[in-house]
């Protein structure tokens, strides 16, 4: 996990590398413990998607057709698992955030740990708690009559898929989180993953948008991952004849985007955390 | 102060940092002596937080070197961390975390064991008084308890050099002496405290050396009673009735080298403190010869506005510019 810091050899190496490995842990154990004491917090976490099914699933299933005669919530459901990663993202954003602006930032990178293991850490934890959020969406989900059509096997791989993204998507929070002074000015940065969510394929298809937001919707890796979940789901919803390649080729395009995003982010995150640097 | 940088665990030599158009930090020279509180003292924006996040490795030097326990916090910034411990200006605790589970898991994230990091925590919330509140969430601490709690987190593997950014900001006087004492038995077993501070008071109360920063450089430096007695502190004197107020002023009068402030309004005479001659029995002696019956002499250690201007005033007056060398 943090191998970045095994910079030394032999035992030394070893006992860095399992100091670094057991700090990750603690800060992940210390955000999942704040939770256990935040009734609000879990009720939230379980409330969320819980709501999220019903209030889209039924308002607006009222109203949207998809076509063919599908059901609207069989459609809905893979967009909505994504958008519950989504908007893990914030509050990942947010804990870290927060962290900078009491200070438990400045103390733990002060104390001799890994400084790696701060990010890897909470991006564990967060990876725990959106792997319970998306077994409360699938449940209230197939108690409104939404299948995994396709077998086992690809019903797997879908959630697979789904946490590959979470993953990434909360790399990005932490990222985030760790340039903003504190937790005001990080839920100030909040609204700005509706457009994200909303601009994608998780409501209505994508080839009724006006050409410049259709492009820009079949191009968002939330559209991609969600065709993803409707492909190995084998629920309704397949993208147009001539939709975008990310569309076309909707799980290539969200290991793709995910791998992109992990590539580019932990580096940065890590040295983030890592190096002396003149932020808050 | 003759401090020799060998004797010092923590040492600056001319650190300089901007931050944009800010010169947060100018030249900063400081030899922290092993065993002792440390007082930097400094208004606002003086560059002592600056100060103490280069020193803790959070934050990087423009110009200058900066060494920790002999090591030096740019290039061997994990062995700097072995030996330090710090705590800021906030509390940096989780609200939603009990006392002994943040006490818990700061032990483990310095590999104590579990059943050592459980006895520590323990044993710390039990000597600090917080043991009756050890399983409340933190959420509901006072401001006091808070920083007990964020001050004795660092004290669970006692560190070589504590770093102290303002611990007493914001608290009520009680809670003030609370810190006070802690920092006092925390010293007491072997650390180092660097402490910034915009008090005199609690400079004064603590710390065995001050350095006063302004602008990002050391302006003064010294014990704090040679401090004092460069900067003068004051001896008020109040009287009953209107008309004791000339007498005690010609009474007075000559004990310093300038004539006392008067405040008609409070009934209060101010003589600067300093000269040989100048002590509070000899006001006394003096107020009593003159028949006068004082309702209140108090001797008073100057604001942090008076050490400044009486500091830069001297800066400015003399050909010597660093002041910091001639006590």
């Amino acid at each position: 996990m943090t191998v970045i810091d095994t910079a030394g050899t032999g035992n030394r190496g070893l006992i860095r590398l399992g100091h670094g490995l057991s700090d990750g842990m603690m800060i992940a154990y210390r955000n999942l413990s704040q939770l256990r004491h935040s009734p609000g917090a879990i009720i939230g976490t379980i409330a969320f998607p819980l709501a999220f099914v019903l209030l889209f699933g039924y308002v607006f299933g009222s109203a949207i057709s998809v076509g063919d005669g599908a059901n609207y919530r069989e459609y809905l459901m893979p967009g909505l698992f994504v958008m519950g990663i989504t908007m893990g993202t914030m509050s990942s954003m947010i804990v870290v955030a927060a962290d900078n602006g009491r200070g438990v930032m400045d103390r733990l990178r002060s104390m001799p740990i890994a400084r790696s293991a701060v990010p890897f850490g909470q991006t564990a934890s967060d990876l725990i708690i959106a792997a319970a959020t998306l077994a409360i969406m699938a449940a209230t989900g197939l108690l409104v009559g939404w299948r995994a059509q396709n077998g086992l096997g690809s019903a797997v791989a879908a959630f697979g898929l789904l946490l590959l993204l979470q993953y990434a998507m909360s790399w990005i929070g932490v990222y985030i989180g760790s340039l903003v002074k504190d937790e005001e000015a990080g839920a100030k940065l909040g609204p700005v993953m509706m457009p994200v969510t909303m601009l994608s394929n998780v409501f209505v298809p994508t080839d009724g948008m006006p050409t410049v937001l259709r492009v820009i919707a079949e191009w968002n890796p939330v559209s991609a991952a969600t065709a993803a979940c409707r492909e190995l789901f084998g629920n309704p919803g397949a993208p147009a004849a001539d939709a975008a390649w990310p569309l076309a080729h909707p799980v290539l395009a969200t290991v793709g985007w995910c791998t992109l995003l992990l590539a580019v982010l932990v580096p940065l995150t890590v040295r983030r955390f890592s190096r002396a640097h003149d932020g808050g | 102060m003759d401090i020799r940088s060998s004797d010092a665990i923590v040492v600056t030599e001319g650190l300089r940092k901007r931050f944009g158009r800010t010169q947060a930090l100018a030249g900063l020279d400081l030899a922290v002596p092993a065993g002792t509180i440390f007082g930097v003292l400094g208004p606002n924006g003086a560059g002592k937080t600056t100060a103490i996040r280069i020193l803790a490795t959070l934050t990087t030097v423009d110009e200058g070197r900066a060494t920790v326990a002999g090591y030096d916090v740019v290039r061997q910034s994990r062995q700097v961390r072995r030996h330090i411990r710090l705590t800021g200006q906030h509390a940096a605790l989780d609200e939603d975390l009990t006392g002994r589970e943040n006490l818990y898991i700061f032990a483990r994230l310095l590999h104590l064991r579990r059943a050592e990091a459980r006895r520590r925590a323990e044993e710390l919330l039990e000597r600090f008084g917080l043991a009756d509140a050890a399983d409340r969430l933190v959420r509901t601490y006072s401001g006091g308890m808070r920083r007990r709690l964020d001050l004795i987190s660092s004290m669970l593997v006692p560190p070589a050099v504590l770093f102290l950014d303002e611990p007493t900001t914001g608290l009520d006087p009680r809670s003030r002496n609370e810190i006070w004492d802690t920092t006092r038995e925390l010293v007491a077993q072997g650390a180092t405290v660097l402490l910034t501070t915009q008090y005199l008071a609690e400079a004064d109360q603590l710390a065995q050396h001050i350095a006063v920063i302004d602008g990002g450089r050391v302006i003064a430096s010294g014990a704090p009673k040679e401090l004092k007695a460069r900067i003068g502190g004051r001896i008020d004197v109040v009287v009953h009735a209107d008309h004791d107020i000339d007498v005690a002023q010609r009474a007075l009068a000559g004990m310093a080298r300038v004539a006392p402030d008067v405040d008609h309004d409070q009934r209060r005479l101010s003589v600067p403190f300093g000269s040989e001659s100048m002590s509070l029995p000899e006001v006394v002696r003096r107020l009593d010869a003159a028949g006068v019956n004082p309702a209140d002499v108090a001797v008073r250690l100057p604001t942090l506005d008076e050490v400044f201007l009486t500091l830069t005033d001297a800066a400015a007056g003399s050909d010597d510019r660093n002041p910091a060398t001639r006590l």
